[in-house]
């Protein structure tokens, strides 16, 4: 049964990222790649409708989490304390940043919400970033120190940062070189998304310089993809067992793959959502490896005193796992219905869905 | 210790008190749009699509302040009370994870519809997003007063030998006797809200003679329902609830009440008075005999336990915080019921939309409903206390092992500036959409 909700989560998860992803990706375009206020108003229209809708999936995998693991949500959020509040804050900050843009006219106004936006966004995907380097890289369970555990085995607190920023090192900090390069990845990976999503949903001259621009940061994803690969082993060595075992889970390192050299084609693209399609299935693959390279664990232990915590260990008992699939079927029934009509009532390009001032 | 339960207590309170003000009138507001709606439909009057449209720009902004500052109370559970998360998240997990799947994407799916889609839809098929935005918003209140209530009378659970506690009965959950009484007390509470914040919009435009048609349908509309939501709050949903805090915590109901020794003969109710910790009494009282026992028990001289009949640990922790939230969410509930049976007399006798005076004390009125709502989050939540989960798990087993209280005051700190903030932000454009009036045209947003 755990291993059912384990499979949910993490699904829901890539979900997330991969809608409120472009959501960020948008923000980042937003900020760096519009010049006239006629992109910006493209670029937040074509998230417009849509971005409310997305962050519900951050509160619904929030509740799962919760409900389904309730030892490791306990753990990990308080472990990473100060990193999840903040990511709380540039939340509200991107929220507010959409929000009150357009509710006055005045160019002082708009500067700065329009900023809150872009900046929010761009934090949130290195926060994102980095949060997958924590989980990768693992913590110092139970807080060891001189082979002693200071807490119970299944707590710790992080730092943001270790001065040396050395991911090995005895004084673990939410932020290192290892973790900071993944941020990295995520933050070029969802701009990159972002501008797919951008040029899926409107029609703009911002979307011809787009596809330009994808096409030069594809190469830059592609070097720090290797880059981070390679470099993973220093920190962590691969895990690759899971996919000896289990051939099928080739899967997902092969469609992060073609999502990523897909991407370099993105000029001939006859329709505009087939590049939103690629980085979609690069974000969802490489995800997904990660997490089936990681399985059983959820979060790796650094030290050789307590273990790792697993799917099986932090699950909530039975009773309770097998009586949320009746409720949890009929609330992805609904999930899957609402979003059918929301899809086809914003159908297409959304230029003429005024976005805060008509 | 005791530094790391104030900052956590002090962030969980000012983060929760601070969203429920937006919940709380959306949850109300939600219905009155839907009736607006309704009437347009039924009257094909435009004026009524014109206020509908209207509450729902400032549904729309108080929605998304309600949710940015509702997912940091989800995640608070797991960054500041680790410990108690990890002990009962299985049960509370039940009901937070099902208001993000069964509500959060109901409501957030339809409103974009029922904000954007007027045109698109055709006015029916508006009237029914909008519905539906109100049954999300009223499915989510319900779910999150059945966690509240599991904390207040836990049931349908045991305890393992290593502390953790488990459901052994979903049901209960939902048929638990704390639940309806608290959800429907709730819900009514927050359509007083609503009900005063349409009619206070209402006044300020007759007052300044602005938009007249729309004050007067705003007024009416406002206190029709005003009346009834007052009502409702005190009898049955408002006695109900506290015929449960009797039966289930008797030693918060004598520190509501005052009550500090049991009298024989009946127990007199308190409505002025300041307690007095030191002496056990209160000062400056006034109070009228026997009617706390009849209120209570429906005899005149059935006794009331006061708090000289429990064990001094376990009184609430704070016994006149407790004492004044009761009584001013009582003292309000009360001058509510009287002011709008007065003003729906004056409706009825068409004199209402020229009594000048009242018009003034119903705009003035807007903030009111807001205290008496918190006062009475206060009164429960302060009559729990020293209990985390009542009678099993105390506030200080809760919190999270390894956060510090240096760290925890850094982000109570932040949470406060940011708070100040969007509530600036919130009021400036409520302002401003009220000074634009029902019938400026629509903005777009969400």
């Amino acid at each position: 049964m755990e291993i059912f909700w384990f499979i949910v989560l993490m699904f829901m998860l890539a979900v997330y990222v991969i809608l409120d992803g472009y959501d960020f990706g948008a923000g980042i375009v937003h900020l760096f790649f519009t010049k006239s206020e006629e992109e910006k108003k493209a670029v937040t229209n074509a998230i417009g409708p849509f971005w409310d809708a997305n962050e519900v999936w951050l509160i619904a995998v929030g509740g799962v989490l919760f409900f389904a693991f309730p030892t490791l949500y306990a753990s990990a959020f308080s472990g990473f304390y100060l990193p999840l509040i903040m990511v709380l804050w540039l939340l509200i900050f991107r929220a507010i940043g959409l929000e009150l843009r357009g509710q006055i006219h005045n160019r002082l106004w708009e500067k700065l919400w329009d900023k809150a936006f872009g900046i929010a966004s761009l934090l949130l995907a290195l926060f994102f970033g980095i949060a997958l380097g924590n989980v990768v890289r693992g913590v110092n369970l139970g807080m060891v120190e001189n082979g002693v555990s200071t807490q119970e085995p299944h707590y710790f607190f992080l730092a943001l940062w270790n001065p040396t920023l050395d991911p090995l090192a005895e004084q673990q900090g939410v932020i290192d070189w290892f973790t900071l390069l993944l941020g990295i990845v995520a933050v070029v990976t969802l701009t990159i998304h972002g501008a797919n999503w951008v040029i899926f949903k409107t029609s703009t001259d911002l979307n011809r310089r787009l596809r330009n621009s994808i096409y030069k940061l594809n190469f830059v994803l592609l070097g720090l993809v290797l880059l981070s690969a390679g470099l993973w082993h220093i920190v962590k060595p691969f895990p690759l067992i899971n996919l000896r075992t289990h051939y099928w889970l080739w899967l997902f390192p092969i469609m992060a793959a073609i999502g990523l050299v897909g991407q370099f084609w993105i000029k001939k693209f006859k329709k505009d959502v087939t590049g939103f399609l690629f980085s979609a299935m690069f974000i969802f693959g490489s995800f997904a490896t990660t997490v089936a390279s990681m399985f059983p664990n959820l979060l790796p232990s650094t030290n050789g005193v307590n273990p790792s915590l697993t799917v099986q260990s932090m699950a909530a008992p039975e009773y309770g796992l097998s009586i949320g699939v009746y409720w949890f079927i009929i609330a992805a029934v609904l999930v899957v219905v609402y979003t059918v009509i929301q899809l086809s009532v914003f159908k297409g390009k959304m230029d003429d869905v005024g976005y805060g001032d008509h | 210790m005791e530094d790391m339960i104030l900052y956590n207590r002090l962030q969980f309170a000012f983060t929760i008190t601070f969203h429920y003000l937006f919940p709380q009138l959306t949850m109300g507001l939600s219905l009155m749009i839907v009736y607006f709606k309704w009437k347009f439909l039924r009257t094909k009057n435009e004026d009524y699509n014109h206020a509908s449209k209207f509450w729902m720009k400032i549904f729309a902004l108080n929605f998304a302040m309600g949710v940015v500052t509702g997912i940091p109370m989800e995640f608070q559970f797991g960054t500041n009370w680790a410990k108690f998360s990890e002990l009962t998240g299985s049960i509370i997990g039940q009901t937070l994870a099902m208001e993000g799947m069964f509500s959060f994407f109901l409501e957030s799916s339809f409103l974009g519809m029922f904000i954007f889609g007027e045109k698109l839809l055709g006015h029916r098929l508006h009237f029914l997003t909008g519905l539906l935005v109100f049954i999300g918003s009223w499915a989510s209140g319900f779910l999150i007063i059945a966690t509240h209530s599991w904390m207040q009378h836990p049931v349908g659970y045991e305890i393992l030998e290593n502390g953790k506690f488990v459901l052994n009965n979903f049901g209960a959950l939902f048929s638990n006797p704390w639940l309806w009484p608290s959800y429907l007390h709730n819900q009514a509470g927050s359509l007083i809200t609503s009900s005063f914040f349409v009619a206070a919009i209402g006044a300020f435009y007759l007052l300044s003679n602005k938009h007249s048609r729309f004050g007067k349908m705003f007024v009416k509309t406002g206190v029709i329902f005003g009346v009834i939501s007052s009502i409702l709050v005190a009898f049955p949903t408002g006695d109900l609830a506290a015929k449960n805090v009797v039966k289930y915590q008797p030693v918060s109901f004598a520190a509501m009440e005052g009550i500090f020794e049991t009298e024989k003969g009946g127990s007199e109710i308190i409505l002025v008075g300041q307690p007095d910790m030191i002496n056990r009494k209160i000062d400056n009282k006034i109070a009228v005999p026997n009617i706390l026992s009849f209120l209570t028990y429906q005899r005149w001289d059935a006794e009331i336990k006061g708090l000289n009949e429990f064990d001094e640990s376990l009184h609430p922790t704070n016994v006149p915080g407790l004492y004044y939230a009761y009584h001013i969410m009582v003292g309000l509930g009360t001058i509510f019921i009287g002011f709008m049976l007065l003003a729906t007399f004056l409706l009825w006798k068409n004199r209402l939309y020229h009594t000048k005076w009242l018009l003034w004390v119903l705009m003035f009125m807007i903030p009111f409903p807001y205290i008496a709502n918190t006062a009475g989050w206060y009164t429960a939540e302060l009559g729990r206390q020293p209990w985390l989960v009542y009678n099993l798990m105390l506030m200080r087993d809760g919190i999270s092992p390894t956060v510090s209280s240096g760290n925890t005051l850094f982000t109570l700190l932040g949470f406060v500036g940011l708070y100040m903030l969007l509530g600036l932000l919130f009021l400036l454009l409520v302002a401003k959409i009220v000074r634009k009036g029902p019938e400026a045209p629509i903005a777009l947003k969400l």
